[in-house]
């Protein structure tokens, strides 16, 4: 491969193997346990029908709030409905000022400054998406200049998307040189690298994508652009948080995991949060090992945290529109 | 630490009375037998008083059963007893709700169990069923073949309503009439089950409920007029049943205890796989014939498999069988508790490396941790006997050959299960396992037209598909 | 002129694919219809039971793991042997069972042909048994018949031969090993059968033919925890329901006995086919 893995890593001797060539990396995706999509799919529905009740609720809301990386990627955003979207971030509900702020804001490279500096001082994160996102076909330079905007601009978080091409058919060196040198234009910012599942076909690619991002420095892995359909679902989460358990039992490192696209209701973020919970362990249960890419999500969350507080339902006229 | 906050299912839906009664000749009537006390074992608080049957009760039920058969049910037209039957599937789906809350009260089986596997596993039993009822005549056994008359049917606690359902289903589809009783510590549900075959209107006799002990039990399969038995249980029982039955010309089906080997080899979708063994062994408190008791894991992966196995056990919520978020439930009786916790002693005295999953315990009613024993070897008790709880006993293998040997070194044979992701091999596997359902990268996977039952001490016959109907005609 | 002595045949057990005297040394004279005397016979004991048992044991993965075609060749070659000492055997059913020589004739014919319809089985009974199960989640699940087996089979006491390949070719063709015991007075049939399948393709241990007293025998059958079905055809009535009782501890399948030895002549059906058979359901999820 063209560059040797960040020296920083101190990767036990079976992973820093791992990444020494193309074919040794191929070996040990390939060496990684199958999944078989029935088993997961069971398991993630099965978990999907606990019953989240009373204060156990109230904590899921407020800290599914906390994990949700307020986005907005579209071709007709604009400084104000950044600046907006960024007032939301830091008051999700004007009425209640005990509701926390969420974790992040998520947006193109060009809007990233305009978030900074609408949120400078709240601690709220700046995310941005990156090389060439949604569909990552342009050239690596091309890529690293995209970073390198966003990250000049004042992100402290950037959402890479791989190849996805490139992994489809098997060049998995050329994917990992990729992710290593974005991460190397990243400097300090965080780096969640997006797999695009919807586009990886098998639970078994999902599981070699997501050690090939950790195995080239994740920070985190996510699911989705959001661009694409199937976007997050809760099989695929359960293998992500299955990859960075293991990732931490044999490394000691703890990679956060972001599911996005298609998260809406309350109701689906506490079965993420379940999940998350029962398959990975409570320490990734925080917006450091946790997030949620979602727009619509946090109005629900907050018309729900209304109605467990005031013992009615809410509608959406009490919660803003932004 | 996120606690979730208890979620329990409300227990005025089981409509629970006082006193229930038995069902015979279509009326729900006092039994001559004394009246039994059925328990919640997850509060050992009295749930009802049930009436229970005398010998005189049994003949009386055997009759009706016998008028019914000859005078309507037997000679009924397929067509018209297929319509019966979809309407206990019906109405069974309708009362649902009631009928999980009921058997979750009376078993201790988690409402999740009860609510998503046995409840509508009953009612998809008996639809399947009723569709046979016209059809018997396409089901291999020749052109039109004949029921037996009356079938005595004795059944355990583990699936109370479920099993009720497999064997009243198949009886009546190919036109014999039912006496069943259902285990002592969980009568309920089959009660309930007679409510619906009354709101069905079957004809009176056809189905006939008697709870009792094993007394009534021995009774009902000693019983001359009865022309066929069904027995699902302990081989023990099973053993004393077919020695009853010698001689006499009735038509026998045993469905036994087992000891399943789950085999994991080093190539499984490890993370399916523990969930397999998981379910395998902690489905309804491992109160399963078919569980998969018998860890057998290839050496290569024991460690890491077992590493991944504590932590998915530790997460297993044990408690309230009415809570939603309940794993695992209540062990069904005092009785039962204590068999399981003899043979986990007899596991430690024997030199195995017990691992006890952590979770918190209710301080009141029968409860067991989930329990994983290391370093099993085949002459332990813990690798033969059936310990019917949630207790795991884990062995190593290093070849094919070797897990084939291991897998069918005992008299049981109802259940085996493979975890590889190589497709060869697992139909090399599954040729050899001598078992009667071989579950492979899934375990504990029911379906009313997968036939279902074991080789050797694990009985004989068939329930469910096509295979099943042949229990109930004469062929 | 003196006519030529004849070389007077022995007639011992099969088991395992030899043929040893009992282990007991016991003989027992076998007469025939009339009372004259025919042969001695071997009288086998417990322990040539156990022997039986053994070999069949033995023999049981061979037999159940070759293909159905390979197992329907084997036993169509036994027919075309039978049919090779067709002579032979109309002789001895005659003279054991007091037949004429047509009668006897129409016997053996039917005994013969009878093995050629279970050698055409072999490879069929699973295509009409066996189910694909359209099970309600996304799996596939199959169900095969397997035969059961070691299976101890009472051999009819009547008709010497065509009962004898009635309960015998079902029980092999569907994959299972037997140890047989041979009708008690008429048995030279069934010696004679075992040296025909001594010298066909059958492998030895899948059929064991004991010779001499069944109300002996059939105890040590019964109750023997390494046989794992019984067929109680040719069981003496008053012991039937003892032997299925002993059968019962180790739960043994059982064919019972009908009141009255059936009429073999009549065509069969499948139902000897299915008694030693288990079903075996195969689960396994479809996905990507």
């Amino acid at each position: 491969m063209a560059s040797p893995p960040p020296a920083s890593t101190g990767l036990p001797p079976a992973l820093s193997d791992a990444t020494r060539d193309e074919t040794s990396l191929r070996r040990f995706l390939h060496g990684l346990p199958g999944v078989d999509q029935v088993g997961v799919e069971q398991r993630a529905a099965g978990l999907a029908t606990r019953s989240i009740k009373k204060a156990a609720k109230l904590w899921a809301i407020d800290t599914a709030i906390g994990m949700v990386d307020l986005t907005t990627l579209e071709g007709a955003d604009t400084d104000g409905k950044v600046r907006s979207l960024c007032a939301k971030a830091r008051r999700p509900d004007p009425d209640r000022a005990e509701v926390p702020p969420v974790a992040a804001v998520c947006v193109y490279p060009d809007m990233v400054a305009t978030a900074v500096e609408a949120l400078r001082g709240t601690g709220i994160g700046v995310a941005s998406v990156a090389t060439a996102f949604p569909s990552g076909r342009s050239s690596v330079p091309v890529k690293i200049a995209d970073t390198e905007l966003a990250v000049a601009a004042g992100a402290t978080e950037v959402d890479m998307v791989i190849d996805r091409g490139a992994f489809l058919s098997g060049r998995y060196g050329r994917v990992f040189d990729e992710i290593v040198t974005v991460k190397h234009a990243c400097g300090d910012a965080h780096l969640k690298v997006i797999l695009e599942t919807g586009e990886l076909a098998t639970y078994d690619n999902v599981r070699r994508a997501s050690w090939l991002a950790m195995l080239a420095g994740a920070d985190f892995i996510k699911t989705s652009t959001g661009k694409i359909s199937p976007a997050a679902t809760l099989p695929v989460t359960h293998v992500m948080l299955q990859a960075v358990r293991d990732w931490h039992t044999a490394t000691g490192d703890r990679v956060g995991v972001k599911p996005a696209g298609g998260i809406r209701t309350t109701k689906d973020a506490i079965r993420y949060l379940v999940a998350v919970h029962e398959v990975a362990g409570e320490e990734w249960l925080t917006p450091e090992k946790f997030r949620f890419g979602a727009s619509s999500l946090l109005n629900d969350l907050l018309m729900q945290r209304r109605a467990q507080l005031d013992g009615h339902y809410s509608g959406p006229d009490y919660v803003t529109v932004d | 630490m996120w606690e979730y906050a208890p979620a329990p299912e409300s227990r005025d839906i089981a409509n629970l009375r006082p006193s229930y009664r038995m069902f015979l000749d279509g009326e729900f009537v006092e039994g001559g037998g004394e009246p039994l006390k059925t328990v919640n074992p997850a509060t050992e608080e009295v749930l009802a008083e049930v009436s229970t049957a005398n010998s005189s009760d049994v003949d009386k039920a055997v009759k009706a059963a016998r008028r019914a058969h000859e005078r309507v049910w037997g000679r009924m037209p397929g067509a018209e007893r297929a319509k019966y039957i979809f309407r206990i599937a019906r109405m069974i789906a309708e009362r649902a709700r009631e009928l999980a809350v009921l058997e979750s009260l009376d078993n201790g089986k988690p409402i999740r169990e009860s609510r998503d596997v046995d409840v509508p596993t009953a009612s998809a039993h008996f639809f399947y069923h009723a569709g046979w009822a016209d059809k018997l005549g396409y089901a291999g056994l020749g052109p039109d073949p004949r029921p037996l008359g009356v079938a005595g049917q004795v059944i355990p606690w583990n699936f109370p309503l479920l099993m009720a359902a497999w064997k009243i289903a198949p009886a009546l589809a190919c036109g014999n009439t039912v006496v069943l009783k259902p285990a002592e510590t969980t009568p309920l549900t089959a009660l309930v089950l007679a409510e619906i075959v009354q709101q069905a209107d079957l004809p009176p006799g056809v189905v006939n409920i008697l709870p009792g002990a094993g007394d009534v039990g021995a009774e009902l399969v000693g019983h001359a007029g009865v022309d066929k038995v069904a027995f699902t249980g302990s081989t023990d029982v099973g053993k004393i049943i077919q020695r009853t039955v010698a001689g006499t010309g009735k038509k026998l089906t045993l469905e036994l205890g087992g000891k399943a080997a789950n085999v994991v080899f080093d190539d499984a979708p490890l993370d399916q796989a523990v969930e397999g063994i998981v379910n395998g062994i902690f489905f309804n408190q491992g109160h399963v014939c078919c569980a998969g008791s018998r860890l057998l894991v290839q050496e290569s992966v024991a460690d890491e498999l077992l590493a991944k196995l504590h932590a998915r056990v530790s997460t297993l919520r044990v408690g309230d069988p009415l809570d939603k978020n309940t794993d695992v439930g209540a062990i069904n009786s005092r009785e039962q508790l204590d068999k399981i916790t003899s043979l986990v002693e007899s596991g430690e005295a024997e030199g195995a490396q017990r691992w006890t999953s952590p979770c918190p315990l209710p301080e009141k009613g029968f409860f067991f941790a989930p329990t994983v024993f290391a370093g099993v070897s085949q002459a332990m008790r813990i690798a033969r006997e059936e310990i019917f709880g949630p207790v795991l006993s884990v062995l190593t293998f290093r070849t094919p050959d070797e897990a084939v040997a291991k897998a069918n070194n005992t008299p049981y044979g109802l259940s085996a299960g493979i975890w590889t992701d190589k497709g060869s091999r697992i139909l090399w596997m599954a040729d050899r396992l001598r078992a009667g359902v071989v579950w492979a990268n899934t375990f504990n996977r029911f379906d009313p037209t997968a036939p279902f039952g074991g080789y050797q001490e694990s009985g004989f016959g068939r329930e469910g598909g096509r295979a099943g109907l042949e229990a109930y005609l004469d062929v | 002129m003196s006519e030529r002595l004849t070389v007077a045949k022995t007639y011992k057990l099969y088991v395992g694919g030899k043929f040893p005297r009992s282990e007991s040394g016991r003989s027992y004279p076998v007469r025939d219809a009339k009372g004259g005397f025919l042969a001695n016979a071997a009288q086998a004991s417990r322990k040539d039971v156990r022997e039986a048992v053994v070999a069949a044991r033995k023999a049981f993965g061979g037999w159940s793991g070759a293909t159905a075609y390979n197992r329907g060749q084997v036993l169509y070659r036994v027919a075309e042997l039978l049919e090779g000492r067709r002579e032979q055997f109309v002789a001895e059913t005659s003279a054991g069972e007091g037949a004429n020589g047509k009668r006897a004739q129409a016997g053996v014919d039917a005994a013969i042909d009878r093995w050629v319809w279970y050698a055409g089985w072999t490879d069929k009974i699973a295509t009409v048994l066996g189910a694909a199960n359209p099970v309600a989640g996304p799996y596939f699940s199959f169900s095969v018949p397997e035969p059961t087996g070691v299976v101890g089979v009472l051999a009819p006491q009547a008709s010497s031969l065509l009962g004898l390949v009635s309960v015998l070719a079902p029980a092999i063709a569907t994959g299972n090993t037997v140890v047989v015991v041979a009708s008690q007075d008429r048995p030279l049939p069934a010696i004679t059968l075992s040296e025909v399948l001594a010298t066909s393709d059958v492998p030895g241990g899948v059929v064991n033919i004991l010779t001499g007293r069944t109300a002996e025998l059939a105890p040590w059958l019964a109750s023997h925890a390494d046989v794992n079905a019984l067929d109680l055809t040719g069981a003496p009535e008053s012991m039937s329901a003892e032997l299925e009782r002993s059968a019962a501890g180790t739960v043994k399948r059982v064919l019972r006995a009908r009141p009255t030895e059936p009429d073999w002549t009549a065509p069969p059906d499948i139902s000897r086919l299915r008694a030693f058979l288990e079903t075996k359901t195969v689960w396994h999820p479809k996905g990507t």
